[in-house]
C-alpha cells in the first residue's frame, strides 16, 4: 500500500522516509448531556516523503480536525502522531499551513505576511527579506511586496500565503481546503500552478497534504486519496491515482476515477479499494443537511434532464462541490425520490411525481414519503398530537437529539426536521415560543370531532 | 503555467498603495510646522508638570485657585495632563485586565463579573477613601491630590475601553489564531501582530468615548470636601467651584467657553488622526475610502518624523527581538486540559471569598448605623431610581424622533453628530451652577430640579445611540415601507421601532449609568452658601462624604451598586437580550 523504507529515524531524508505518522490517533469531545461524541474514530495514516496526499470527505467527516491535529495545533484524545519518528509535542515545526480563508494579517504588507513566519524563528532580517522576496516571486506576486492585502483579489491574497508557507521549506505542507474560498476560474488558475511547480520538482516541501471536499480537485492533485467518512470521521479507504502527470480533466482515466469516488462516497456502506468496508454502527440515523427547496429543485433538475443524470457532470453544470450537492442526492435517495448507483442519480416514479406535481399535491406526496422513510417524524407527530394544544418544546426535542450528536450538530437536526416537517404540513412551529404545534387542517378536525 | 500577464501593468496603476512609493523625504514648510508644534507640546507639558510638584502640607500650605480668568489658560493645561496621564493609566490597566480575562478562563470568570460591578459602582462615592490613601502616600506634595485626581479620572475612563479589548481578543478571527500558533510566534510577537492591532479600532473609539466621560470625573474631583476638609486641585474644575462658592456667573462662563475650546482642540489635535491611523487596523479586508485628515497628511509629509524614525529603528528592532526571545513559546510544551475537579475546588474558593467579604461589609455597615437606617437609605435609593427612571422616559420620549429624524438625514447627521459628541464629553457639572440659580430664583423644588441635572450629563448618550441606531436601518426596508404606503404610526410600530430598539437599549444604559453617577452630585448642589438637598441616595452618600462619615459611605455605595447591578440583570440584560434574539437586522 504505502510505500515505506526500512530506517525512519529521525534525520533521513530518504526518498520515502515518513514524515508523518498518525497511530491510532481519535479525538473526542465532551457532550452537554453528558457522554462524549466523537470525531475521528481510530486513524492510522501516514505521510511519506515525495507524495501529494488528499483527504476527501465530506463535512463531520473530521478531515480539517485531523490535519490540525497531525500539525501539532490539536492534541489527540488518544494515539499519538509522530513526525519524522519523533512523538509530537505542540506545533510541529516541519509544517506549514495555507488556510482557507488566507488568514493574512491585513496592517501587514504582502512582504511582511510572508516573512512572518521565519521572523518568528528568529532568522535576521535580511535573510528574512531574502526569502520572501524569492518565495513572492515563485507565486508571481513580485512587484506586489509593499502591497496590503485589502488592495489584492481573492486569488493573490492565497499566493501569500503559498509564499508565506514556502518561505518556511517545511517538510509537509498542508493545505485546508486552499481554493474554496476562490471564484472557479482563480482556482483553477491557482491550482494548476501549484501542480506544476510539483511536476517541475522545484515545490519547496517535500510533501503535500491536501484536505478538500471537491473530488475532482483530489483526483488532480493527489498520488493518493484517503477517503473518509461521516460521523464519525474515520478512514473508509485508499485510493492510488496513478495517472500520469500533467493529468487531463478529460482522459478516460480520470474520469473513471472520479467516478469511482462519486459512487463511493454516496454509498457510505460500499467498500474502497482493498479496505474492507465500514460497518454501520448502530446509530441514530441522521437527516442529510439539505432543505425541502433545495430537495424539490434537483428532483426538478434531474426530471428535465430525462430522469437519469451521471453526478460528476451534475455537479460540475451547477458548480456544486460534494458538500453542497451529496446531501440533497442523500435526502433524496432516502425519501425514496431517487436511487443513486454507480455515480449516477435515477429519479423514482414517487419522485417524477413529486418534481411534476403542483404545489398542493407536492405537499402531500412529500408528506407520504417523509413518514415512510424518517421513523423519527412519526414520533414527533405522535408526541405533538398527544399534547394536543400543548405542544412540544424545542428543549424537549434537542434533549433527545443531543444523545447522539454534538450540540451544533442536534441544532441542525433540528432545522432540517423543523423545515421539512413544515413542508409536510405535520405541524406547525411558534418560533416565538420554540414550541411545535399541530398543523392547522388536524385543529379543525379535531375542533369538528369535539 | 504561466505567471500572470499583467504584473508590469499592475504596477504602473493607480491601485498600487501609496505607501509603496519609496521617495527621499526632503524638509520643508510640514516639518517647521510639526517642529513647532512638538516644542510648544513639551513646554507645555513640563509646565503643567513642574506645577504639580509644588509642597502640600493641609491645612497650612494648600494652591488655591484664582478666579482671574487670564488662569484659565494653565489651568486648563494642568486638568488636561491629568486627563492624559489618567488615560495612559487606563490603557495599561486594559491590557493587562483585558489580557488577562480573555486568556485564562478562570481568571475571565472574576474578572468579567468584577469589571461589569466596578462599572455599575458610582465610584465618587469613593472619593473619600482614595484621597486620604494617596495623601498619605505623597506626604508633603501635591503629588497625592494629583494622583487622587487622576485615579478618580481613571475609574470613569478605564471599563469601557477594558471591555471593548476582552471582547476583541474574544472575536479574533480563529484561522488568524491557528496561523500564529502554527508558525510559533511568541507571546510579544503575537501580542503586537495579532491581537493589540485587531482590537486598535475598538479600543480608539471607546477610548474617545471614556476620555470624554472623564471631564465629568475631573470636574467632580479637583475640589472635593472630605472629611471636613476643602481639598482643591489647581485646576479648571475647582475654578468652577471657587466661581460657584464666589457667586461669580461671568468667571463661569469663561470657563464654560474654555472648556468648549480644550474639547475641540483635543478631539482635532488628538482624537480624529488617532481615528485616522486607526482605520489602517481594519479586520475587513475591502479597498474601501481611506480616511482621511490634515494634521495626518501634514505628519506624513514631514521629513522630520521620518528621519526622526530611522534613527529610533535599531533601538526598537533590538527591544522587539529581546521582548519576542523572552516571551517564545516553548518548543515541546504538551497542551494541558484544565481538570474539571480543579475547576470545581477553584468556584469553591471564589464562593467562600464572596461570601466572606460580603458578610464582612454588611457587618460593618450595621454595626456603624443600624437596620433601621439601612431601610430609610434604601427608600432613598428607591427616590432616585425612580428620578433615573422618569429621567429615560422623557429622553425616550423627546430625544428618539429626533434621533431618529436626525438618523434618516445624512445633512443633519453631518451637522449634528460632532455638535452631539462634544455634549456627551461635556461636563454637565460645570452648568449645574447655573442650573441651581435658577433653581433658586424660581423657588423650585429641588427633588425635581435634580433630575433636569441628572439628564443633563446622561440623556445625550440615548440621542447619539439612537442616531447610529437609525443609520444602520438598512434603506431597502425603508424603501419597502414607502411603497408599500405605510402611514407613519404604522412605520414606526413595524420598522423604525425594532430597528433601532437595540440601539436604544446600549443608549438607555449608558445613560441610566451616567444618571446614577451623577446623582451624586445633583441631589445635593450649592451657589454661594446656598445650598439644595434633594431626597435621595446620592445626596446621602455626598453628604456622607463630606463629613467622612464611613458606614454611611460604605451603605451609601453598596445600596446604590446593589440597585444598579440589580437593575441591570433585571431589566437591561434580558432587554438586550430581546433585541439580539428577536430585533437584530440581519
Amino acid at each position: 500500500m504505502i510505500l515505506q523504507s526500512a530506517n525512519t529515524g529521525s534525520g533521513d531524508v530518504g526518498q520515502n522516509a515518513i514524515l508523518l505518522n498518525a497511530e491510532r490517533v481519535a479525538k473526542t469531545f465532551p457532550l452537554p448531556a453528558g457522554g462524549v461524541q466523537t470525531v475521528l474514530e481510530e486513524v492510522t495514516f501516514q505521510v511519506a516523503a515525495g507524495e501529494v496526499v488528499a483527504l476527501l470527505g465530506r463535512s463531520g467527516s473530521g478531515k480539517s480536525t485531523l490535519l490540525r491535529i497531525l500539525a501539532g495545533l490539536i492534541s489527540p484524545s488518544h494515539g499519538n502522531v509522530l513526525a519524522n519518528g519523533m512523538p509530537l509535542k505542540g506545533p510541529n515545526s516541519g509544517v506549514a499551513m495555507v488556510f482557507q480563508s488566507f488568514a493574512l494579517l491585513p496592517w501587514l504588507t504582502v512582504q511582511e505576511n510572508a516573512e512572518l513566519g521565519l521572523f518568528a524563528r528568529g532568522v535576521s532580517k535580511e535573510i528574512c527579506e531574502k526569502e520572501a522576496l524569492h518565495a513572492l516571486s515563485m507565486v508571481g506576486l513580485e512587484g506586489f511586496e509593499g502591497a496590503y492585502p485589502k488592495e489584492l483579489s481573492g486569488g493573490m491574497r492565497q499566493r501569500v500565503g503559498f509564499a508565506r508557507a514556502f518561505v518556511m521549506k517545511p517538510e509537509v505542507l498542508m493545505m485546508d481546503e486552499p481554493f474554496s474560498a476562490l471564484d472557479v476560474l482563480t482556482a483553477e488558475n491557482l491550482r494548476g500552478e501549484i501542480s506544476d511547480l510539483w511536476e517541475r520538482g522545484v515545490f519547496p516541501a517535500k510533501s503535500i497534504l491536501v484536505v478538500t471536499h471537491n473530488i475532482e480537485e483530489a483526483v488532480l492533485l493527489a498520488d493518493r486519496i484517503v477517503i473518509l467518512g461521516a460521523n464519525p470521521g474515520c478512514i473508509r479507504g485508499e485510493v492510488k491515482v496513478d495517472i500520469p502527470r500533467p493529468r487531463d480533466k478529460k482522459g478516460p482515466r480520470f474520469v473513471a476515477l472520479v467516478e469511482y469516488i462519486y459512487t463511493v462516497m454516496t454509498n457510505p456502506q460500499a467498500p474502497v479499494g482493498e479496505f474492507p468496508s465500514v460497518k454501520p454502527s448502530q446509530r441514530f440515523p441522521m437527516l442529510p443537511h439539505a432543505r425541502s427547496g433545495g430537495i424539490s429543485g434537483l428532483l426538478e433538475i434531474i426530471y428535465a434532464r430525462g430522469g437519469r443524470e451521471d453526478l460528476p457532470k451534475l455537479a460540475e453544470s451547477l458548480s456544486l462541490e460534494v458538500d453542497d450537492l451529496l446531501p440533497a442526492v442523500d435526502a433524496s435517495a432516502l425519501l425514496g425520490f431517487a436511487e443513486v448507483a454507480h455515480g449516477d442519480v435515477t429519479i423514482t416514479e414517487a419522485g417524477k411525481e413529486f418534481a411534476t406535481a403542483g404545489v398542493h399535491r407536492s405537499h402531500e406526496i412529500f408528506k407520504e414519503q417523509v413518514l415512510k422513510s424518517v421513523p423519527f417524524l412519526s414520533t414527533v407527530l405522535e408526541a405533538i398530537r398527544q399534547k394536543k394544544d400543548g405542544g412540544i418544546g424545542k428543549d424537549f426535542l434537542l434533549d433527545i437529539l443531543d444523545e447522539h450528536f454534538s450540540e451544533s450538530e442536534s441544532l441542525r437536526q433540528f432545522q432540517t426536521l423543523v423545515d421539512w416537517g413544515r413542508y409536510a404540513q405535520l405541524f406547525e412551529y411558534n418560533a416565538d415560543e420554540e414550541r411545535l404545534y399541530p398543523a392547522e387542517e388536524e385543529r379543525k378536525e379535531e375542533l369538528a370531532d369535539a | 503555467m504561466s505567471f500572470p500577464l499583467s504584473i508590469k501593468d499592475w504596477r504602473n496603476s493607480s491601485f498600487f498603495s501609496p505607501q509603496a512609493d519609496v521617495k527621499r523625504p526632503t524638509f520643508g514648510l510640514s516639518d517647521v510646522a510639526v517642529g513647532l508644534g512638538i516644542l510648544a507640546l513639551l513646554y507645555v507639558v513640563a509646565r503643567a508638570g513642574a506645577q504639580s510638584l509644588v509642597k502640600f502640607n493641609p491645612p497650612e500650605v494648600i494652591p488655591s485657585v484664582d478666579l482671574d480668568p487670564r488662569n484659565l489658560p494653565n489651568y486648563a493645561a494642568r486638568s488636561t495632563l491629568r486627563m492624559f496621564v489618567a488615560l495612559g493609566f487606563s490603557t495599561l490597566f486594559t491590557f493587562v485586565y483585558g489580557y488577562a480575562a480573555a486568556r485564562s478562563r478562570r481568571a475571565e470568570r472574576v474578572l468579567v463579573p468584577l469589571l461589569d460591578i466596578l462599572q455599575s459602582v458610582p465610584v465618587l462615592g469613593f472619593l473619600s477613601v482614595t484621597v486620604t490613601a494617596f495623601i498619605a502616600l505623597f506626604r508633603g506634595s501635591l503629588l497625592g491630590l494629583e494622583a487622587a485626581s487622576v485615579f478618580a479620572i481613571f475609574t470613569g475612563q478605564a471599563w469601557n475601553m477594558t471591555f471593548s479589548f476582552y471582547q476583541s481578543l474574544r472575536s479574533v478571527p480563529h484561522e488568524l489564531e491557528e496561523m500564529t500558533g502554527l508558525y510559533r510566534l511568541s507571546a510579544w510577537e503575537r501580542f503586537t501582530r495579532l491581537e493589540l492591532p485587531a482590537s486598535m479600532i475598538g479600543l480608539v473609539w471607546n477610548g474617545m468615548m471614556s476620555f470624554g466621560g472623564g471631564w465629568f470625573f475631573l470636574a467632580a474631583s479637583e475640589a472635593i470636601s472630605v472629611l471636613n476638609r476643602q481639598y482643591t486641585l489647581p485646576g479648571i474644575g475647582s475654578y468652577v467651584a471657587a466661581a460657584v462658592e464666589a457667586k461669580n456667573l461671568l468667571a463661569l462662563g469663561w470657563a464654560i467657553a474654555t472648556m468648549v475650546i480644550l474639547i475641540l482642540l483635543i478631539d482635532q489635535f488628538f482624537w480624529k488622526p488617532l481615528v485616522t491611523v486607526a482605520d489602517r487596523y481594519k479586520l475587513e479586508l475591502s479597498a474601501g475610502e481611506e480616511r482621511r485628515f490634515w494634521l495626518v497628511d501634514l505628519w506624513r509629509s514631514a521629513a522630520l518624523p521620518r528621519y526622526a524614525g530611522l534613527l529610533v529603528q535599531p533601538a526598537i528592532r533590538g527591544a522587539d527581538r529581546w521582548l519576542s526571545r523572552a516571551t517564545a513559546v516553548a518548543l515541546d510544551r504538551p497542551r494541558r486540559e484544565p481538570s474539571r475537579a480543579g475547576d470545581l475546588a477553584y468556584n469553591a474558593v471564589l464562593i467562600l471569598i464572596t461570601a466572606g467579604l460580603a458578610g464582612a461589609a454588611v457587618r460593618f455597615v450595621l454595626a456603624g448605623v443600624g437596620l433601621a437606617e439601612t431601610g430609610r437609605a434604601a427608600l432613598l435609593g428607591l427616590a432616585t431610581a425612580g428620578r433615573v427612571i422618569a429621567l429615560l422616559i422623557f429622553s425616550t420620549v423627546v430625544w428618539t424622533p429626533v434621533g431618529v429624524a436626525i438618523g434618516f438625514s445624512p445633512k443633519l447627521a453631518r451637522i449634528s453628530q460632532p455638535l452631539v459628541q462634544i455634549l456627551a464629553s461635556f461636563p454637565a457639572n460645570f452648568l449645574f451652577p447655573f442650573a441651581t440659580l435658577g433653581f433658586i430664583k424660581l423657588g423650585a423644588n429641588i427633588n425635581w430640579g435634580s433630575m433636569l441635572l441628572m439628564a443633563l450629563g446622561a440623556q445625550w448618550y440615548l440621542l447619539f445611540n439612537v442616531i447610529g441606531g437609525a443609520q444602520s436601518i438598512p434603506a431597502d426596508l425603508r424603501e419597502m415601507a414607502a411603497n408599500t404606503g405605510l402611514r407613519r404610526s404604522r412605520e414606526w410600530r413595524a420598522l423604525i421601532g425594532p430597528g433601532i430598539f437595540g440601539s436604544w437599549v446600549t443608549g438607555a444604559v449608558t445613560a441610566s449609568g451616567g444618571a446614577w453617577n451623577a446623582s451624586i452630585v445633583s441631589e445635593l448642589v450649592s451657589w454661594g452658601n446656598t445650598t439644595l438637598r434633594a431626597n435621595g441616595l446620592g445626596a446621602y452618600i455626598s453628604e456622607a462624604t463630606s463629613k467622612g462619615d464611613w458606614p454611611r459611605i460604605v451603605l451609601g455605595v453598596g445600596l446604590m451598586s446593589v440597585f444598579v447591578v440589580g437593575l441591570n440583570r433585571l431589566v437591561w440584560r434580558p432587554l438586550y437580550d430581546l433585541a439580539e434574539r428577536k430585533y437584530r437586522l440581519g
